[in-house]
Parts: structure tokens; sequence; C-alpha cells
């Protein structure tokens, strides 16, 4: 043991809310209608954002399509269940650019509850970013200094909007 | 206050996130750097600390605080505010009648 490893190694995202859809159509709007509620500012296109699409098979691409007809893929199915469960691979790095070589996890599952559905969130492995961050800088201490002052920057813009 | 966004919407909040970044430090060592009194920058790190963007340790007799790096670091913050959004833009849509 030389220097100590330190890794960014935070806890799942986990969201859940009861959604009052059948399961068929919450997981439905999920998947096949996200263009329809996916925030419009979060788009990494030069062009408005028209739509979202998820390929409906494993394997399936998830991309975005702009008002010109360009593409930006965000990562790819990596298991289709309809209509209880999704899995998505997010594919974006904290630069926010596609990376094929990156991935976290996206888990969506559907649970008919009566006439509601519970819709359980959990984006997960986030401490990839970390990882990668370290791959791509060449250390952590580097690392650190790019990524947070980059971040920072981000994060105040979105702060002040608040 | 425990929303990391409010947390750094103060610019010396923000500066000491950067100093931390850089390494870990004490309430005094911080203070020394910034343009602030050594009680307010007590304060600004309790604030930190609630939102869970940087951790402390006793060394001595004194605290050493860093970045916490098994908390809510930045990029999670901003995820963990995405979904939130969506999500919600999500339920009011799958909630439309007739589709």
């Amino acid at each position: 043991m030389t220097a100590p490893t330190q890794r960014i190694a935070p806890a799942p995202i986990r969201k859940t809310l009861r959604v009052r859809a059948s399961q068929e159509k919450a997981f439905r709007v999920f998947t096949a209608n996200m263009g329809r509620w996916w925030l419009k500012s979060h788009s990494l296109l030069q062009a408005p954002q028209r739509d979202v699409l998820i390929e409906p098979r494993a394997g399936g691409r998830w991309y975005e399509i702009g008002e010109d007809g360009s593409e930006q893929d965000w990562g790819r199915v990596l298991a289709w269940d309809p209509p209880r469960r999704i899995v998505l691979a997010w594919q974006l790095n904290a630069d926010w650019a596609y990376d094929p070589d990156f991935e976290t996890i996206v888990e969506v599952t559907f649970t008919a509850e009566g006439e509601e559905t519970i819709v359980a969130f959990e984006h997960r492995d986030l401490e990839r970013y970390g990882e990668r961050a370290e791959e791509l800088r060449g250390g952590y201490e580097s690392g650190m200094d790019g990524g947070w002052a980059a971040l920072l920057e981000g994060f105040r813009g979105v702060a002040e909007k608040a | 206050m425990a929303n990391p966004f409010a947390a750094l919407a103060e610019p010396i909040r923000a500066e000491i996130i950067e100093r931390l970044a850089a390494r870990p430090m004490a309430v005094g060592e911080l203070a020394a750097l910034l343009p602030v009194t050594r009680p307010a920058v007590s304060q600004h790190l309790k604030v930190l600390k609630e939102a869970r963007l940087v951790r402390d340790r006793a060394e001595g007799t004194r605290r050493v605080y860093s970045i916490d790096p098994a908390g809510l670091g930045p990029i999670r913050e901003w995820l963990d505010r995405h979904w939130d959004a969506a999500l919600a833009a999500f339920a009011a849509e799958a909630e439309k009648e007739g589709q």
C-alpha cells in the first residue's frame, strides 16, 4: 500500500412512484412515449429535440432525434420485459458525451396494484463515473480537479435557475 | 438546508468545495484562504456537511474536512434532480386520459 485510493461510490438513485394508470399503459408511456415527457432541455443535440426513442427489444438503441433529423445515442436496452420491467444502459459519461465503453444502469419495474401501478426506478453503478474519470484523466487527483470544476459550473447554472 | 443545489448556490460554499477538492483542510486553513471569518467558514461547512457534499474526521484536536466521495457528489445530485423532474412528467403523461 502506498497512497490510499479513494473512489467516488455514490448510492444508487432510487425513486418509487404510484401512477394512476394500468401497468400496460405506464410501461408504454415510459418506453414508447418517452419523447412526450422527457425534459426538452436535457438534450445533447444542437437542434431542438423532436423525440426520444427506445427500440423495443434487448440490444435496441436508446437515442434522441432532433427537429433536423440528427440522432444522438444515449445508450441501449439491456432487458425488455413488457409490461413489467425495462433495463437500460445510460452511456453518457461525466462530460455528458456518449461513450460506448461506459455504462450505468437504469432499471424500471412496473407493478400493478389495483387500477394503479407502482413504478420503481433505480439508476445505479454511479461509481463508474469516478472510475471512468480516473481512467480518462490519468489519476484521481487530476480527475478531481477537472471533474469537480466542470461539474460545479453546471451545478451553479442549475442552482441559479431553481 | 440539505439541498446540495441550495448549498452550492452560495459562492463561498462553492469555493470551499473547490478548495477541498484540491486537498482536505481544517477550518483554520480554509479561513486563511477565504475572505470570511472562521466562524462563518464553520457555518458554511455545516451546511455542506448536511448536504453530504463534505465530511469531516478528527485529527488530533482539529477537524479535517474533505469532499465526501461516498456521499452525494454533484453528478449524482444532478441525476437525482433530473430523474425527479423526468419521473414527475412521466407520471403526469401516464395519467392523461385516452391513450
